[in-house]
């Protein structure tokens, strides 16, 4: 079990930093796959796995009593792996096969090819919640009092199978459920706002009846405070919503807050570029 | 020809209902989910023995295959409930993508499938869902033919880890197999040995096979009548068994002739062993209102017209000439 009650902010930061330097290295060498989003999240997954929840690197599929965190949004899985890798979950050796033939680590994430940490395939846009769900709903069945944690990308919301289940999980009291949104406001074709925009989301996941919440994506002190209070928040009879800012492609400064760097490959100079801005103390994979 | 009666008839989708209890009573990890059709699923009965394994998803069903794929996570089986056109057109890329390429074990249970469920119209009447089911890989398609098969199949996916589409429907219609029947999936049944023609037939179209059967036993025409409850996995040796003895071959099903059952027993054929064949399905259309009965003699699926088909089979599989030797 990782999780600690001591917050070391520099240690967090610090991985944060080489999972940033997977993401921008995963996909510079296959030359395809998502750097923006997955930049952007790289605080909130290294939170969640680093600290926020109680999970086994033993991976069953079952995740009976430890939290469990499905990744909606499957196009940024270059910051999944890389965390799933620096957490334990398998050799970071194995980065390097990133959509790569015979890889696990497949362009979007799957459980077929049985790469530990992964529990449902996702990449077709709107379906994570529903799944989230249905585990939280076991979960109550079986009297397993740990949480079921999410992330979607705002641009997802437009999917309208979200609000199918937006509706079901407040109706259905599912209150060991922390969902979160990558408010970033951009998706492939520009910002949300010009292509079809997400109205006042605040006021919107409120009228479904969630527990809706704010946090700076980009801030590990301010994430870590707004994953906490969202589980203290948790059991007390609604779903709870975070509204996480991010800006897409946050820490490399050419990638950052523009839709352009959504699923485009750096090239060899932008790599160094990007790694220079970069620096850590641990070892890249 | 071997004789079959019946002295009731019930419809497929009552014995999925009772099936569901036996099997919520056999293992306590079995939870249903229905999208406000609880009555027309004949879960009701589920619902008061467990309620607190039954849950309600309301008109949402790409939420409900996506539920039931989460579900599985932790150990639960769930079996969804809807009509056959929502179970699978509708929540095609939900199940394609949560429940068939993550491996989930999920039993998707469709009832009101093909052109029976009748005043209701095209809207309503699948007749693609054998075809996009039996596409994902993994996924077993079971279709039984009454309510003592649908019941025991019921049982059966139960205890089979993996996805599954069960497909029934709504008229009333003869039981005739055996009430204590252990239901053995991918596994044919042979209704009736023959050795002039093979039918293989599936769902409500077996007992029409056997009407046909009967029938074509008095114009002199012994018929071999084998059940294929079960689409996918096909049971490819029991095909093979009965095609080496009639040299051709009738399928029938309640379904678009394109990518059901006849097209899955082609394949076996091409590869194997090729042979006259006719298909009674509905030939690339959608359905209309009507009666049950009306519907299925329009569109060329009763006994009548499995008829038609043997005659014409056989006398395809009669005109077949010796191939001749050609000297090089």
């Amino acid at each position: 079990m990782m999780n600690t009650e001591h917050v070391d902010l520099n240690k967090l930061t610090t991985v944060a930093k080489q999972v940033r330097r997977d993401i921008v290295r995963m996909v510079h060498q296959c030359q395809s796959g998502h750097p923006g989003g997955s930049l952007g999240c790289t605080d909130f997954l290294v939170a969640l796995y680093f600290h926020i929840m109680n999970h086994k690197t033993d991976f069953n599929m079952d995740g009976t009593n430890e939290d469990l965190f499905f990744l909606s949004n499957g196009h940024i899985s270059p910051v999944f792996y890389s965390v799933l890798a620096r957490s334990g979950y398998f050799d970071v050796s194995e980065l390097a096969t990133f959509r790569k033939l015979d890889s696990r680590l497949q362009g979007h994430p799957t459980t077929h090819e049985g790469l530990p940490g992964i529990r449902i395939a996702s990449g077709s846009l709107g379906q994570g919640l529903s799944v989230a769900i249905g585990a939280a709903l076991t979960k109550k069945l079986n009297n397993d009092s740990s949480l079921v944690f999410t992330l979607h990308g705002d641009g997802e919301l437009q999917e309208g199978q979200i609000w199918e289940a937006a509706m079901f999980a407040p109706h259905n009291k599912v209150d060991n459920l922390i969902s979160t949104i990558d408010y970033n406001g951009q998706q492939i074709d520009g910002p949300t706002e010009k292509v079809l925009s997400l109205g006042n989301l605040k006021a919107k996941w409120e009228a479904f009846g969630w527990d809706v919440m704010e946090m700076n994506g980009n801030d590990l002190a301010d994430v870590i405070r707004g994953l906490e209070e969202a589980k203290s928040r948790a059991f007390k009879g609604k779903p709870i919503m975070i509204l996480m800012t991010t800006n897409m492609g946050h820490g490399v400064d050419f990638m950052m807050g523009s839709h352009k760097w959504h699923g485009v490959a750096p090239n060899d100079e932008q790599l160094q570029q990007a790694l220079d801005q970069l620096v850590c103390d641990m070892q890249d994979y | 020809m071997k004789k079959y009666s019946f002295t009731e008839k019930k419809d497929t989708r009552s014995g999925f209902g009772a099936g569901l209890l036996e099997a919520g009573k056999k293992n306590e990890n079995v939870v249903a989910l229905c999208a406000d059709l609880v009555g027309s699923l004949k879960m009701e009965a589920f619902i008061k023995e467990f309620p607190e394994r039954f849950f309600q998803i309301g008109i949402a069903e790409a939420n409900m295959m996506g539920i039931a794929a989460g579900m599985t996570i932790g150990g639960k089986i769930p079996f969804t409930g809807t009509f056959a056109n929502f179970s699978t057109g509708r929540v095609y890329d939900q199940i394609r993508q949560s429940i068939a390429y993550s491996d989930k074990n999920v039993k998707i249970c469709a009832s009101h499938a093909g052109l029976t469920l009748g005043e209701d119209g095209a809207t309503h009447q699948i007749l693609e869902d054998i075809g996009l089911m039996k596409m994902l890989p993994g996924m077993t398609v079971i279709n039984p033919c009454d309510y003592n098969q649908t019941k025991a199949a019921t049982i059966a996916i139960a205890d089979h880890h993996g996805p599954v589409y069960l497909r029934f429907g709504r008229p009333v219609v003869p039981i005739f197999t055996d009430p204590d029947q252990k239901f053995e999936i991918g596994k044919a049944w042979m209704v009736n040995e023959g050795k002039d023609v093979s039918i293989f037939a599936t769902g409500h179209l077996v007992w029409e096979a056997i009407l046909a059967g009967e029938k074509l036993a008095e114009m002199g025409i012994d018929a071999e009548i084998i059940n294929i409850h079960t689409i996918k996995p096909l049971d490819e040796a029991a095909i093979l068994k009965s095609v080496a003895k009639t040299r051709c071959v009738v399928t029938c099903e309640e379904h678009n002739r394109l990518g059901g059952l006849g097209d899955s027993v082609a394949q076996v054929l091409v590869k194997n062993d090729p042979l006259p064949q006719e298909y009674v399905a509905v030939d690339d259309s959608f359905g209309e209102s009507g009666k049950p009965a009306e519907l299925m003699t329009k569109y060329g699926l009763d006994s009548e017209n499995i008829i038609k088909a043997v005659q014409k089979v056989i006398a395809r599989k009669n005109a077949v000439k010796s191939p001749q030797v050609v000297e090089l």
